[in-house]
């Protein structure tokens, strides 16, 4: 009799609690943009992603903190040959459609991912082969070994192979062929919200996924998610103001003060994965926008090194930026395998300095020269760069600016159309490797798509080239030192700032802001 | 009168493929469709791969041709940014788009015209005033201003009206409106009232002007001597004879207003085809943006056709004109 007492008391507890957590709690969650598609493998952008990882899983993930984490592997290791890492799959994981989840649905998505119309097939360029061992062991087979294999899967979601197949969508969505495929307009992952509806640029509903393998392990408070794009940033402030929404993403800076002065609102605020920079066409004999005559005086490391001292970064930081932003010396986030705090160090201002370097190199009159700048890209693109011309004109570098957007700004870098130019960057995998490969790489069919400041250097290029397969880690930090090294000494790049990301929350939210700007709404509390 | 017809259905096909050329032409200084397409870690090879497959390599000229003979079988390629027909995406926006047009068109001209009256007759009164130097606001003041002013007044401070979206909707016959609802109803106050503004004032203006014009002329007078009574003569004389210059600049005014809601939709997020046509000049998505133009150019040239029928319907005097071969 007692005993069932016990029992019966312990069960009404349960219950209890159980109630108070499986209260409906609905997260009213907007921001600037909307998910281009469902297709997981089809676009390889930030809103398309954060949606995606509601509904779908890859096999790593980053969580708030942006550390990687077990999702569907539970353990990953390289093997005794380094070509060949292994996973564990996590057991009894269904999908949403109620099949089991297993290797085979691995294997096959990864080769969904590597197929021509997919969007992250550049993540798995170095995977020859995906393989099944069991059914919760897959075997990812490089060519030549791969260090950073983990750092590429954390968005490369795993889709169920019978649905897809069902559903006719083996291929990603083609824009180039119809476009259309039933992957697109719904999903069947594994993830810990359900799709309910969605109109594009309009609403998406979710709702919590009753048999999440997680349910336990993560808070999962929130039961149903409703998201909605508002793309005109006054809009988006104003709807948070009005309460018609608990979470915004691109909290526009000039409006931080006003959101964190209403009562029951707060921002929280947290580095950003991405650098703000201006890059130099080093490399050419003679610029094309400039008005020095069969010279380029990019060219000498003394115009560079007068530049970069020119630029008064606390002054970015505090008048264009109103705070938001870190101004940094080296051009990638804090995160990243490689960052150190002396590398971050940014050089004083100093202007008399820079003239006297500028006479030194033969420029004591200055130059003329056009800068390049995107107008929609990033935050305040264009005042930055209006601040630098006041700036760099200081020295007697006459600059003419122009702003463009996004659109027409980056084919400029791309086709090495601009001789000075701002570019963001960002890294997914957390390595410099990556920063190199696209940054500082001479310019091939493969690498340093991005770099345009036609700096080509071989020894530096085979060093990059050697990080990809170097399985010693230590060795392969030595030489991302070394690398670095030649970059700030060089100074290929005027690094200005880290770009500082800006949630803006209900005060009963209990949620912290991830790197990638990705809120995994799994992990949101409310404050009780 | 059936000739008439014809001659202008041509004369609109002819408009249409001006339209569709220039702007074919001018897509090219928009920038690169295949960097949004491709995402930063592309390869040459990917983006020469996408670009042969595009067809984005061939010359202007081939690429119209190509897609006019595309157009003429109803199709008008993918989206770049969502992946989907273009065809389809539009008509899936339209309903937003027209339900918006046809409520702020409403509050436009039922006001525009009771105002415009009201002014005419009351001139020197101190409503009449009032209205007239409220509605400056109206023709002075930028769409997106005004948006964003009633914003802040009825969402944020009041907490009347939402401030975004487009609520719930309802289906009638497969198509959702959302004035249908409540919720739904509710959203569109706000963006109806931004888009409307302007071209209520603008009517007001036009009536008020026409009406004192035709109040001042002989048969008015003659219509007072006969000893009729104002209401007669307000609405059934001076009225009636203002609505010619109205009905042309109502007609195109509407069209405008379904045309150019571009700055009211991004401004409310209201999910139409301005807020699709902004976010596909955003991603350089040529396939949207060539059909959005052209559809705006056949709602021109339809409400124009239109706009020219009424006349004869309202003004007998150019019936007997075509009748005696005069024209113009």
């Amino acid at each position: 009799m007692k005993k069932s007492l016990a029992y019966l008391i312990a069960a009404g507890l349960a219950a209890t609690t159980a109630l108070s957590t499986a209260q409906a709690e609905t997260l009213r969650w907007a921001r600037a943009g909307d998910s281009l598609t469902l297709d997981p493998h089809a676009q390889n952008e930030g809103p398309t992603h954060t949606l995606a990882h509601q509904m779908y899983e890859p096999l790593l993930h980053r969580d708030m903190a942006g550390q990687i984490v077990p999702a569907l592997a539970t353990s990953w290791a390289a093997t005794d040959n380094p070509n060949i890492w292994e996973f564990k799959l996590r057991e009894g994981v269904k999908f949403h459609n109620g099949e089991d989840f297993t290797a085979d649905d691995v294997v096959f998505s990864l080769n969904r991912a590597m197929r021509p119309t997919s969007a992250m097939k550049e993540l798995l360029s170095s995977v020859e082969e995906v393989r099944k061992v069991d059914d919760l062991t897959v075997h990812i087979v490089t060519a030549g070994p791969n260090p950073l294999m983990p750092n590429n899967l954390t968005n490369l979601f795993i889709m169920d192979e019978g649905w897809t197949m069902d559903n006719g969508c083996a291929e990603p969505q083609d824009i180039a062929n119809g476009g259309d495929n039933p992957c697109v307009r719904s999903t069947n992952g594994t993830g810990a919200y359900v799709l309910e509806s969605r109109a594009q640029d309009q609403k998406t509903v979710l709702k919590a996924n009753p048999n999440y393998w997680g349910i336990g392990e993560f808070p999962l408070e929130v039961t149903e998610i409703v998201y909605t794009p508002i793309q005109e940033s006054a809009t988006r402030v104003s709807a948070f103001l009005s309460g018609e929404v608990d979470l915004i993403q691109d909290v526009p800076v000039q409006d931080l003060g006003r959101v964190s002065e209403t009562a029951g609102l707060v921002v929280s605020t947290a580095p950003q994965n991405r650098t703000i920079f201006f890059g130099l066409n080093v490399g050419d004999a003679d610029l094309t926008s400039d008005n020095v005559e069969g010279k380029n005086p990019f060219a000498d490391v003394k115009v560079r090194e007068a530049m970069n001292i020119a630029i008064n970064r606390d002054a970015i930081q505090k008048v264009v930026m109103r705070g938001q932003s870190s101004p940094t010396g080296v051009i990638m986030p804090p995160f990243v395998n490689g960052w150190t705090e002396a590398l971050d160090q940014y050089p004083a201002y100093d202007v008399d300095k820079a003239k006297s370097l500028m006479a030194e190199a033969g420029y004591a009159d200055g130059f003329e020269v056009t800068l390049n700048c995107p107008n929609d890209r990033y935050i305040n693109d264009e005042a930055i760069c209006q601040a630098a011309v006041g700036m760099l004109g200081q020295i007697g570098i006459k600059v003419a600016l122009d702003a463009l957007p996004k659109a027409q700004h980056f084919p400029l870098i791309k086709n090495k159309e601009t001789d000075f130019y701002m570019l963001g960057w960002g890294v997914p995998t957390f390595d410099s490797e990556y920063v190199f490969n696209f940054l500082v790489h001479t310019t091939t069919d493969e690498l340093g798509s991005w770099n345009g400041t036609r700096y080509t250097n071989p020894n530096l290029d085979q060093l990059i080239v050697s990080l990809a397969s170097e399985t010693d880690l230590d060795r392969r930090n030595e030489t991302i030192a070394q690398i670095w090294g030649t970059v700030q000494s060089e100074i290929l790049y005027l690094p200005i700032h880290h770009q500082v990301l800006n949630w803006g929350m209900t005060d009963k939210i209990d949620f912290a802001v991830q790197p990638e700007d990705q809120p995994h709404i799994k992990y949101l509390k409310y404050k009780m | 009168m059936l000739a008439f017809i014809i001659r202008r259905i041509g004369q609109a096909l002819l408009v249409l493929l001006a339209v569709g050329f220039v702007s074919f032409a001018m897509f090219k200084f928009m920038g690169d469709p295949l960097e949004n397409l491709l995402g930063q870690e592309a390869t040459l090879a990917d983006r020469a791969e996408l670009e042969e497959r595009l067809g984005l390599n061939d010359p202007i000229p081939v690429q119209y041709m190509q897609y006019l003979a595309r157009a003429m079988d109803g199709n008008f390629g993918v989206s770049y940014r969502v992946g989907l027909p273009v065809g389809e995406v539009i008509l899936s926006r339209l309903p937003a788009t027209l339900e918006l047009a046809a409520l702020s068109g409403f509050l436009a001209i039922f006001f525009g015209i009771i105002f415009g009256i009201y002014t005419a007759i009351r001139r020197d009164g101190f409503i009449a005033q009032t209205i007239m130097t409220t509605s400056l606001i109206g023709v002075s003041l930028p769409t997106f201003l005004i948006g964003v002013f009633l914003i802040w007044a009825f969402a944020v401070n009041l907490g009347w009206l939402p401030s975004f979206g487009r609520g719930q909707t309802a289906s009638v016959f497969g198509v959702e409106l959302a004035i249908l609802t409540w919720s739904g109803f509710k959203s569109m106050i706000l963006p109806a009232v931004t888009l409307g503004l302007y071209q209520m004032t603008l009517i007001m203006r036009l009536v008020r002007s026409e009406m004192l014009e035709v109040l001042r002329s002989d048969y008015i007078r003659f219509a007072r001597a006969r000893g009729l009574g104002d209401r007669a003569i307000h609405f059934g004389h001076a009225l009636k004879n203002t609505l010619v210059p109205v009905i042309t600049i109502t007609g195109l005014q509407l069209g405008s207003i379904i045309a150019f809601a571009i700055i009211t939709e991004t401004v409310f997020q209201w999910p139409g085809v301005g807020l699709l046509f902004i976010n596909a000049v955003n991603f350089v998505d040529i396939p949207v943006m060539s059909a959005y133009l052209l559809l705006v150019g056949a709602i021109f040239v339809t409400i124009n056709l239109i706009v020219d029928l009424l006349y004869f319907v309202i003004d007998p005097r150019l019936q007997a004109d075509r009748a005696g071969g005069g024209g113009h």
